[in-house]
């Protein structure tokens, strides 16, 4: 198995070039949170021309909608949620300036092929694996859509936070590859 | 006849629901030591591995094993010789979930269908009622995380199909599901009945343990060709590619109409969380 790669944010081309599918990553620096509905106020913000809450250019979103932070704890479970949801929105994101998704679970082809053309790359983190994932979570702070609750925008400090590569501006699928490797014909 | 108060429902179901989402049940935890052994996938062994850490982690510092705690799902069995006294049953268990999910840090996920404005309580839970012979109280709490769900489906298909063809409906199913159900999952399957029994069945199919044999000789067969095809297909645990994709296939059966054959798919997680009481 390939070595572990240590990347901080925010991501430049040049990083996301050398990334393969398979590869596996640990992030540090700076993840922004949002899902489905918060998808929507982004890119609703975008088509009318407005500002987002936070510079896009070069960052990561990542699919998730923590439980809440016990006394003491930064942050409750947060493991990825399924980012087929987030589809109709991605590529308005990485037109924005987006260079990275962390979620669960296969993009459409309209994000695979904007992927390519905007030079994104898309990480899955282990699904369920929340209370594991939430100790790599340094510091959290909501920067928008408060009245989201769970799915609001938060600014996420990580270090050595753990992802694979699933799509990279390549064309290729983990999802794909992985299990043609291990496929036994009936 | 046997009196039981609603303020010990409530306190019961509160209970449950901490105690369902912080412990990943032994039989599953069983399972991936299964998995670790016949899995060949080097990324799907640390997968493993990583969710076995999470469940001790979870199960020592009392947080929930996933964010998504879900939709508060109980199966409730009533003696017909219980007396329910100091109020309506559901409300009991309603208020159950509402105390439970806010003193445990439980995330609230329901909302309206339209609106989607959350109802800050995860309630109202599913409660499915049995009444069944003497004087206690069974209740099991199965929350059901939104990323298996979505992938669950209900089908008539045409008597003629027959074992086959629900073979090939099952496997469709488990592959168009791939990495969003948090695999390696358990593959809940109800055959028969009507529309709503289906489902319901293949719920109820997910509680039984991993590891345990169907009664049924003719559905244990399906059971474990199922489970071999579905581990064949070479997703593995998260999807990434390996051996281990499915922990078990338990199917339930029901008597159908002359003209229907229903069949219900229903996927739970990694996780498979049930916990259950009696009183």
């Amino acid at each position: 198995m390939a070595e572990i790669i240590r990347l901080t944010t925010p991501l430049t081309d040049k990083v996301i070039e050398k990334l393969k599918i398979g590869d596996q990553v640990l992030i540090t620096g700076t993840l922004y949170t949002a899902r489905d509905a918060a998808h929507k106020r982004l890119v609703d913000l975008l088509n009318s021309g407005k500002e987002l809450p936070f510079d896009i250019r070069g960052q990561i979103i990542y699919y998730v909608g923590p439980a809440p932070a016990r006394p003491g704890y930064v942050t409750g479970p947060a493991g990825p949620t399924t980012s087929g949801r987030m589809d109709p929105y991605a590529p308005r994101l990485m037109e924005a300036g987006m260079k990275g998704m962390i979620g669960k679970g296969k993009r459409s082809k309209d994000v695979v092929d904007a992927m390519k053309k905007h030079k994104c790359v898309y990480f899955a983190a282990i699904g369920g694996a929340a209370a594991l994932i939430a100790r790599s979570i340094k510091k959290v702070d909501v920067i928008a859509y408060e009245d989201l609750g769970t799915e609001a925008v938060r600014k996420m400090e990580v270090e050595d936070f753990q992802v694979i590569v699933v799509n990279d501006i390549y064309g290729n699928d983990l999802y794909e590859e992985g299990m043609k490797k291990y496929r036994r014909s009936p | 006849m046997r009196n039981i108060h609603i303020k010990e429902i409530t306190e019961a179901v509160k209970n449950l629901c901490m105690e369902a989402n912080y412990n990943l049940p032994e039989d599953v935890l069983h399972a991936f030591d299964r998995g670790l052994e016949t899995e060949e996938s080097p990324v799907g062994k640390a997968v493993l591995n990583a969710l076995k850490k999470n469940a001790e982690i979870a199960w020592h510092e009392k947080i929930p094993i996933c964010q998504d705690t879900g939709f508060s799902v109980f199966f409730v069995d009533v003696g017909q010789d219980v007396h329910i006294e100091g109020g309506s049953l559901s409300d009991a268990i309603n208020e159950g979930v509402r105390q439970g999910y806010k003193e445990g840090y439980l995330r609230k996920s329901i909302c309206d269908a339209f609106t989607r404005k959350n109802t800050g309580d995860n309630t109202p839970a599913v409660i499915n009622y049995d009444i069944v012979p003497g004087d206690k109280i069974k209740i099991i709490c199965a929350p059901k995380g939104g990323g298996s769900s979505n992938m669950s489906r209900v089908t008539m298909l045409k008597p003629a199909d027959g074992i086959e063809g629900i073979k090939n409906y099952v496997i469709q199913r488990v592959l168009e599901s791939g990495s969003n159900p948090c695999p390696p999952v358990v593959v809940g399957v109800g055959i028969g009945g009507t529309l709503e029994k289906a489902a319901q069945i293949a719920t109820k199919a997910l509680l039984r343990p991993i590891g345990s044999t169907n009664p049924d000789t003719v559905l244990k067969e399906i059971e474990e060709d199922l489970l071999k095809k579905i581990n064949d297909l070479g997703m593995g645990p998260e999807g990434f590619g390996g051996r281990f994709y499915a922990m078990a296939v338990h199917i339930e059966k029901f008597p159908c109409h002359i003209a229907s054959l229903p069949v219900a798919v229903n996927i739970s997680c990694h996780a498979s969380r049930h916990k259950e009481i009696v009183l």
